[in-house]
């Protein structure tokens, strides 16, 4: 567990954190996707059509908040000290203007872009860790994230064809992600659903039964490849031992209850009831067991109807990403924007380099007090590149820069060109007779 | 507007030619015909009827194939001419009134678009291969099939995902179509189809879900612009058609709108209005299982999640509890859990918003039967439907704490199992209530006055408004 200290964060000290840290430039560049005002392609208008929104302290809430500039988007933040600021949809009008667009039924004050989103929490997955419970994160749970970064950033570029994704730490117990794609920002509601229930394997609640079905004679390619390339290896080499999932009649209960066949269960609890240790005492009985427990239910020997695919039920049960559908499916779902600081762990949400995330620490992301001090201890030396770069969100920044804000922002700029070029092109085209 | 393309244009009118009539047009663009005042109207009322089989069918649960008889039945018994020719003239006229009368509100466009689609789809069904290929082509589809080399690359992935399916891997002369993934969400929501570098390999006993998609955006568009089209024509009309035709014609149109099924609860009745103190005994005795639930997992945890506090929220609402009561009722229960101040912050806003009293104050409607069987409830949700979302043991528990006796119980869960679950709540009803309800339930709210209707004949129980359509 990672000890919560109360003096982990002071909003006091949010003001310097704004005042030198929190690199603003970097937000806005990205947030113009290109639309800086330095091609005649550019539209003047995008940045100030995207909604921002600041928690302040005491719990205050503002909605719509929307800035013509990097300098605006700047002061507005450092004179509000926002707890969080959150970043919405890119409207078809200023936020600010709203209400004068909207005239009772044909709405058109309605968003227009947005990145597609995910979010996934840890609480989601109570049900399959028994180090942590709620809010708490430690090293034994966080592969559960790890996992879910490796099958959903492999599938957004394998399968959707995306490039341009971002993975940021949520601060205290998560995960979200960006991707950042034109396609992906231009993406219907009903489009978004569906790649979250594309997503989608966890069904169910405490009042249903089965949670993970896998029917069919064969797993969706998708599955497939997940199955094998990451949740199998991290089920068996990580997660049974680390979570202890079989040491225990309560947790191989569990696993038990999720196997159709009385006879087959009833067999493995007959041999885990007697508890003397195996033979070769050196292997954890986390792994002796769940052999023991995959021989039965591949051997063929029994033929009941479910038993295909109980194996990778069990698999994906404990370990397969549960997203929040919500946050995906709807293009005006707020989210909280990377670079902040989280109020209740002051850990800074930094960007997570998915081709690295097995060595991603959630114990070890620079919180505010942390950086503070290092701003301090370097005294008054003004880094070129800004303060950041000699404390340690200095590699936060870099990463963020070089893996995905560089990148982006060439492909934006080719993208406003193209379709510059075609504008010119077709009006040529038109004015002959 | 839209280009019409020479080919549907002869379609449309050399009706002679049986082969290369599609006889499912596009509707793209409104034919150039002279229509009888008296066909006008009769057209557009009998392609309405057809509709509203459609929804209503929709509403009942009732599957795929039986939906495919429905649509075949009303088609044939309401779009027929007595001159074969003008059948497809009938089809396409009726269409375009339709389209008039319901491009107006947002509400009625999505009616009108939900209902079009879905007569589209199960038409395009029972076409045969060569008529689909028709309408394929006016989709421009045909030129995206997948060619050999290509095929042979993924053969192994598209055998993987018809198996995943329970369906045989494809033979070496299988036609595949490769799309954008944008273009077949339902497919792609359903794991249905391989999908790399950002294409769908729609296989051809998919290409319904396909054309479905292309159709219904198309004419999501032209609704919209049919709304300002209309909308300036209707200045025209006022103008130039003043005496004559505004009085025959406007009157049809407004008509045709109003003609509509059942009450959306968006007005609580009378009768049914109830107060804080009633509800724990409502609740007991008219609540169907899905709100019985809510309500009970609220008094028990305190909370409940966004999904089941707009279920039972605007359920509530519909039931006749004003936002004061509405306020103090759920004040009373998350202050239990989250404290006073939180309350306030966090969740008065939301129950405000659903009465239409912040935000942009559209005033929300109760969900129906239909919607809530298809939510998706997930980890920590109470709601949904618990015909189809509960496992039948938790299912057995929450009826028999209801007070539903052994007999009736077996009744219901064997309409679980054939998934007729608005047929298993309305046994419910009548098993408790002793009385037959021989509508079927459509919506909690009609559960809960039906109910209150037995319970408490003696309060006026005045006829349902129809108000017009909603989904």
């Amino acid at each position: 567990m990672i000890p919560q200290q109360e003096s982990d964060f002071d909003h006091n000290y949010l003001k310097p954190y704004y005042g030198k840290l929190f690199p603003f430039a970097d937000i806005f560049k990205w947030m113009t996707y290109g639309h800086d005002g330095k091609h005649p392609g550019c539209d003047q208008s995008y940045f100030g059509r995207r909604e921002f929104s600041f928690t302040l302290k005491g719990d205050f809430y503002l909605r719509f908040q929307s800035f013509n500039n990097a300098l605006e988007l700047e002061n507005s933040i450092k004179e509000k000290c926002p707890l969080k600021i959150d970043i919405g949809p890119v409207y078809t009008v200023d936020p600010a203007k709203r209400h004068a667009y909207a005239q009772g039924d044909n709405n058109v004050f309605a968003p227009v872009e947005r990145e597609l989103i995910f979010d996934i929490d840890m609480t989601d997955y109570d049900d399959v860790r028994y180090c942590c419970r709620g809010a708490d994160v430690c090293l034994n749970c966080w592969p559960l994230m790890t996992i879910a970064i490796k099958v959903i950033d492999t599938s957004l570029r394998d399968d959707f064809g995306f490039k341009h994704i971002l993975w940021v730490y949520s601060g205290r117990r998560g995960v979200h992600c960006w991707v950042c794609d034109g396609k992906a920002r231009r993406l219907t509601n009903e489009q978004r659903a569906s790649i979250a229930d594309y997503y989608r394997v966890y069904k169910g609640n405490e009042n249903s039964h089965k949670k993970v079905s896998l029917m069919g004679a064969a797993l969706h390619p998708f599955l497939a490849t997940s199955y094998t390339n990451v949740l199998k290896d991290y089920f068996e080499k990580i997660l049974l031992t680390s979570q202890n999932l079989l040491a225990t009649e309560e947790r191989y209960e569990k696993i038990l209850s999720m196997i159709p066949d009385e006879s087959i269960a009833s067999e493995l609890r007959g041999k885990w009831q007697d508890s003397r240790r195996s033979s070769s005492a050196k292997e954890d009985i986390n792994v002796v067991r769940w052999e023991q427990c995959k021989q039965l239910l591949q051997s063929g020997k029994h033929k009941a109807q479910g038993l295909r695919r109980c194996v990778e039920e069990i698999v994906f049960f404990f370990t397969y990403p549960r997203l929040d559908m919500e946050v995906s499916k709807h293009m005006n779902h707020l989210l909280k924007a990377p670079f902040c600081v989280h109020p209740k762990t002051g850990r800074v949400c930094v960007p997570i380099d998915p081709n690295q995330c097995d060595e991603f620490d959630p114990t070890t992301v620079p919180t505010l007090f942390q950086l503070l001090e290092e701003l301090n201890n370097e005294g008054l030396r003004a880094d070129v590149n800004g303060e950041w770069n000699g404390t340690s969100l200095g590699n936060a920044i870099t990463l963020f820069r070089s893996s995905f804000l560089e990148p982006l922002q060439k492909a934006c700029k080719e993208e406003i060109e193209r379709s510059y070029n075609l504008k010119l092109q077709q009006s040529k085209n038109s004015v002959g007779w | 507007m839209e280009i019409v393309r020479p080919q549907s244009h002869r379609n449309l009118f050399s009706s002679n030619d049986a082969v290369s009539v599609p006889s499912l047009p596009l509707y793209r663009s409104a034919p150039p015909l002279e229509v009888r005042l008296e066909d006008f109207e009769s057209f557009a009322i009998d392609r309405l009827r057809v509709l509203k089989g459609i929804s209503d069918g929709l509403s009942r649960g009732k599957k795929p194939e039986e939906m495919e008889k429905l649509v075949k039945e009303l088609w044939k018994v309401n779009m027929r001419h007595q001159h074969a020719s003008e059948v497809l003239n009938k089809d396409i006229i009726s269409h375009f009134v339709l389209r008039l009368v319901y491009c107006r509100t947002e509400d009625l466009r999505k009616w009108f678009l939900s209902m079009e689609c879905a007569l589209f789809r199960y038409r395009f069904r029972f076409l045969t291969p060569e008529a689909q290929r028709a309408v394929m082509d006016n989709f421009d589809l045909t030129c995206r099939a997948v060619n050999n080399v290509e095929f042979e690359s993924i053969k192994e992935k598209l055998g993987q995902v018809a198996r995943s399916m329970g369906q045989p891997s494809p033979t070496v002369d299988a036609i595949f179509y490769k799309v954008p993934f944008e273009e077949v969400p339902e497919l792609v929501a359903g794991r249905k189809v391989f999908i790399s570098q950002g294409y769908a390999y729609v296989a051809m006993n998919q290409v319904v879900s396909l054309v479905a998609t292309l159709f219904r955006s198309q004419l999501s568009k032209t609704l919209i612009l049919t709304n300002r089209v209309a909308i300036n024509c209707c200045r025209k009309w006022t103008s130039s058609i003043r005496e004559q035709e505004k009085h025959r014609l406007t009157p049809i149109v407004e008509a045709l709108s109003s003609s509509y099924l059942g009450p959306d609860f968006s007005q609580p009745r009378e009768y049914a209005e109830i107060s804080l103190k009633d509800i724990d005994q409502v609740a007991k005795s008219s609540f169907p299982l899905c709100m019985r639930h809510l309500f009970d997992k609220l008094k028990e945890d305190h909370h409940l999640k966004h999904g089941g506090r707009m279920q039972l929220g605007l359920f509530l609402k519909g039931v006749g509890l004003n936002l004061e009561d509405a306020l103090a009722f759920w004040r009373a229960e998350f202050s239990k859990k989250v404290g006073l101040e939180k309350f306030e912050k966090d969740y008065s806003y939301n129950i405000r918003h659903n009465y239409g009293k912040e935000g942009k104050r559209t005033d929300y409607t109760p969900y129906s039967c239909q919607k809530i069987i298809s939510s998706t409830p997930g980890a920590g949700d109470q709601h949904g439907c618990p015909y189809r979302h509960f496992s039948e043991e938790n299912l057995r528990a929450a009826l028999s704490r209801m007070g539903v006796n052994s007999r009736a119980m077996e009744d219901v869960m064997d309409k679980v199992r054939n998934r007729h679950y608005q047929l298993a709540c309305t046994l419910t009803f009548e098993a408790l209530h002793g009385m037959t309800c021989d509508a079927g339930i459509n919506h909690p709210n009609q559960y809960f006055s039906d109910s209150q209707k037995i319970l408490q004949p003696k309060k006026d129980s005045s006829a349902q408004n129809l108000v017009t359509a909603r989904e």
